[in-house]
């Protein structure tokens, strides 16, 4: 044991500070088991002795759902956010759906945990109005306290615990209509103290007594498997245990610590049964893109006919290639196997899946798995998979003792899941004034829900009733795609489809105010000028809102002021995840490169729960997709990722990193997604302001290959 | 498995690894500070900054060797119970989004004032440049250093 332990650091830690403490390991029930507690559903419970702990059934890569999440249930339950504990629930069976995705945590914990908060509440009233013996509705909760204000009596949510937990849940507790106090404030996050002295634990942090550390051998050729191995020479490395192959494309290494783990995988001799894509490029992948049989396509949104009008005909092709994720903390994960249960600490973002998928593997029930969620480091929708858990537990299994699956950044780079590549095919005919009478998208592109098996909605891939709109109330529209195969592993990454569709349709859509000889702002706006709902899927998109934001990016941004000279600006909005997004990019030129200043993003993303946070996700929404839009793409060659680390794979610096502005219009509709929708924007009005500075029309990204 | 000996965050320790093991690995595998995180392995990414008898260095490119005798300062070493200047202007302007870098990047920030106590905007951008944040905390950063700079002011 050295003299550097820090457990006990960790203990004096996180006590301190905000007087919050994130329990991150325990139960995976949700429902804190403590006698005499007011434990009416399974988010929340109030001890005796005041302690309310609210349970979170997200992942917290980063979000803020931490905080978020259990602001909404504190608002309903007039708590004192300075008494509120955070417990992270694991895989369990009573939260419905823990995905954490889709920019979706918000949307979707916001009626549960308001129903979780109030029904609480109403239980402590009720409680003390019991005691006192007055109308329940002679008393009011506040504060973590019930109050009868005409006798001025008051009681804390302790005192009354144990007898509010003796009587009846209400199904139907009335929920607030506003007066917010704690929903809409910029609260201080509450993972922050933890995350600025070393104490916070990701998944690569986490330890168990006598653990052991792996690392893999996977085929870096896209669907290679292990023909034979040679583990002579891995075998005699320092603190190597075990040598084995655990499954078709992996041979695993076990030793004492990460460093020797990584070091006798490099001395670990495998041949690779390269397959069939042993010769498999990138511009052989477009190429089939190109010649894809487009009598497959299936429409997911018309109005009128597209082949009725006449007129002026613009046409455009755009092309995105791959893309990886690439979270600063590489893949990891921890499993323990123990005969008839296997117990898996990991930073996911899909800790069902990892439990039923891993469960099968290692001959066990899914409820002898149990699944806890570390923090994660980063999670851009690459630990949606569920590859490092079900790495662990096979390893674990194989040495029959705990140990910890640790992938290297070149790993994370070339054996991911990547956003997939996609042709874009534009075409629209204007009238004499140069409004379109027509508008035509074809995507075509493999599809990633296909890849993995799940059913297609209406005939198209299940992400894009989300990930794609059409706002616009032109005419006749015709939005069609065509699913091409590819067998380079395919994952969602922020934004998933949004951010091809956003960049064809708002870049042509901005071709095609160049055509009519229009400001792209003004023919925006002409476009969306009636209060039309637009039936897409099962959304409804309103042209008022989509005018809204564009409106508050423009002034923002000073759209109608002149620029400074060597300055250029483009303009583009989109909807995605139910929310409006509209940003205005603005650059310089340096010599042929561009360089982004300023980036102002207007969102309306309903009730903005913590503006503070909201902040955050814009800021970091346009970094993170800055990188993908001006460079970093995965290329395949010879059946390979070509990049392998952070200098072929350059992700934004912060002498590269533009001022970014975010607002947001004020809304008392539920909340719709945040994460996501400032990323589609993004690459569209960055391309405008280069067609601005160049005359050079950007159709394929990333813009400087 | 031969022994090393170094200081660190103010303790000698003693440490029984392979020579070529990275100070990396020796702080979170064999002495338990998982503040220092792992990125790149290649000096790309900054995750894994900590001093080094007070030089910023990656220390998943210096090997145990290398940094035997030697003092290092780890982000769990760097203020009394995370109470330095730079970690509670981080905590003011709530930088962190993951957070997985932000140990790497404090350590930098703290090197920086070491050097530049009143660094200007750009001194700031190009110094951190050497850490990457993928949330894109970057602004907030700046905030943060700007603030500890002033002696915890805006």
């Amino acid at each position: 044991m050295s003299a550097l332990s820090r457990r006990a650091f960790i203990k004096t830690s996180t006590a301190a500070g905000t007087g919050l403490v994130i329990s991150l390991y325990l139960p995976t029930s949700g429902r804190a088991e403590e006698q005499n507690a007011l434990a009416p559903n399974a988010y929340v419970s109030i001890t005796p002795e005041g302690k309310t702990t609210i349970v979170v059934a997200r992942s917290e890569m980063g979000q803020g759902v931490r905080t978020s999440l259990p602001m909404i249930l504190a608002e309903e339950l007039e708590a004192d956010w300075k008494q509120i504990a955070i417990e992270q629930a694991g895989a369990s069976t009573l939260f419905g759906d823990q995905t954490t995705g889709g920019s979706a945590s918000v949307r979707t914990c916001w009626d549960p945990m308001r129903k979780a908060g109030a029904q609480a509440r109403e239980m402590l009233i009720s409680a003390a109005a019991q005691q006192w013996n007055v109308p329940h509705e002679s008393c009011k909760a506040e504060n973590s306290a019930v109050i009868h204000s005409q006798s001025g009596r008051k009681l804390t949510y302790g005192a009354l615990a144990t007898a509010a937990g003796k009587l009846p849940v209400p199904d139907d507790p009335p929920l607030k209509k506003g007066g917010y106090k704690i929903v809409g404030k910029p609260l201080p996050r509450l993972d922050t103290p933890s995350k600025v002295d070393g104490s916070a634990i990701y998944g690569i942090d986490f330890r168990v007594p006598g653990m052991k550390y792996a690392a893999l051998a996977r085929s870096e050729t896209v669907g290679g498997k292990v023909a034979s191995f040679d583990a002579s020479a891995a075998r005699q490395m320092p603190g190597v245990s075990f040598v084995d192959k655990i499954s078709d494309s992996a041979v695993a290494i076990v030793a004492d610590s990460t460093w020797n783990a990584f070091k006798a995988c490099r001395a670990l001799k495998v041949t690779w049964d390269e397959g069939p894509n042993k010769d498999l490029t990138s511009s052989a992948i477009l190429d089939s893109l190109r010649h894809a049989d487009e009598s497959k396509a299936v429409k997911f949104f018309s109005s009128g006919d597209v082949a009725k009008a006449a007129g002026r005909k613009v046409e455009a092709e755009y092309h995105l290639p791959f893309m990886a994720h690439a979270p600063m903390e590489p893949g990891n994960c921890v499993a323990h196997f123990r005969g008839t249960e296997c117990e898996i600490w990991g930073p996911t973002q899909v800790p069902q899946d990892c439990r039923d998928t891993i469960a099968p593997l290692i001959g066990l029930k899914p409820e002898q798995v149990k699944v806890n969620i570390t923090l994660l480091g980063g999670g851009f929708g690459r630990r949606l998979e569920h590859d490092y858990a079900v790495e662990a537990a096979l390893v674990s299994k194989a040495i029959n003792g705990p140990v910890k699956v640790v992938w290297t950044r070149e790993d994370d780079m070339r054996c991911s899941t990547y956003r997939p590549v996609s042709l874009h095919k534009m075409s629209a005919t204007l009238d004499e004034r140069g409004w379109p009478v027509t508008f035509s998208h074809r995507i075509i592109g493999p599809s990633i829900n296909g890849q993995k098996g799940a059913q297609p909605v209406n005939g198209v891939d299940a992400d894009f009733p989300d990930e794609t709109s059409f706002g616009y109330p032109i005419p006749n529209v015709l939005l069609d795609y065509v699913d091409t195969e590819t067998p380079v592993p395919l994952g969602w990454m922020r934004s998933v489809y949004a951010l091809q569709m956003g960049f064809a349709s708002e870049s042509f859509i901005d071709e095609l105010a160049e055509a009519a000889g229009k400001d792209p702002l003004e023919y925006r706006l002409h476009l969306l000028s009636t209060d039309q709902d637009i039936k897409f899927f099962d959304a409804v998109w309103r042209t008022q809102r989509m005018r809204n934001v564009l409106k508050l990016a423009a002034e923002k941004a000073g759209w109608a002021r002149p620029l400074p000279r060597g300055r250029y600006r483009g303009i583009a909005c989109f909807g995605c995840f139910s929310t409006y997004a509209a940003q205005v990019v603005e650059i310089s030129m340096e010599g042929n490169t561009p360089k982004v200043r300023r980036v102002v993003v207007a969102l309306d993303c309903g009730q903005v729960v913590n503006p503070n946070i909201l902040e955050q996700q814009i800021q970091g929404a346009v970094v993170f997709g800055l990188a993908n839009v001006l460079r970093a793409q995965i290329t395949i060659d010879k059946g390979r990722v070509v990049q392998g680390n952070f200098d072929t794979y350059e992700p934004i610096r912060m002498n590269e990193a533009p001022i970014v502005e975010g607002y947001y219009v004020p809304s008392t509709e539920p909340p719709t997604g945040a994460g996501e929708p400032p990323i589609p924007p993004l690459a569209p009005a960055l391309c405008s302001a280069i067609y601005a500075a160049t005359k050079k029309r950007i159709r394929a990204l990333p813009i400087l290959s | 498995m031969p022994n090393f000996t170094l200081r660190v965050n103010g303790v000698e320790t003693t440490v029984d690894v392979q020579p070529d093991t990275p100070l990396l690995w020796v702080l979170r595998d064999s002495l338990e500070l998982t503040g220092t995180k792992y990125g790149c392995g290649a000096g790309f990414c900054g995750a894994c900054s900590v001093h080094v008898d007070g030089r910023l260095t990656h220390s998943c490119t210096m090997t145990v060797t290398q940094a035997a005798g030697k003092s290092v300062t780890t982000i769990e070493g760097l203020g009394a119970n995370g109470q330095h200047s730079l970690q509670k202007a981080w905590i003011t302007e709530d930088v962190p989004q993951c957070g997985y870098c932000q140990s790497g990047q404090i350590m930098a920030a703290a090197a920086l004032l070491a050097q530049t106590p009143h660094p200007s905007d750009s001194e700031i951008a190009q110094f951190m440049a050497a850490n990457i944040c993928r949330c894109g905390t970057y602004a907030r950063i700046q905030r943060a250093i700007r603030r500890a700079a002033n002696g915890g002011a805006k």
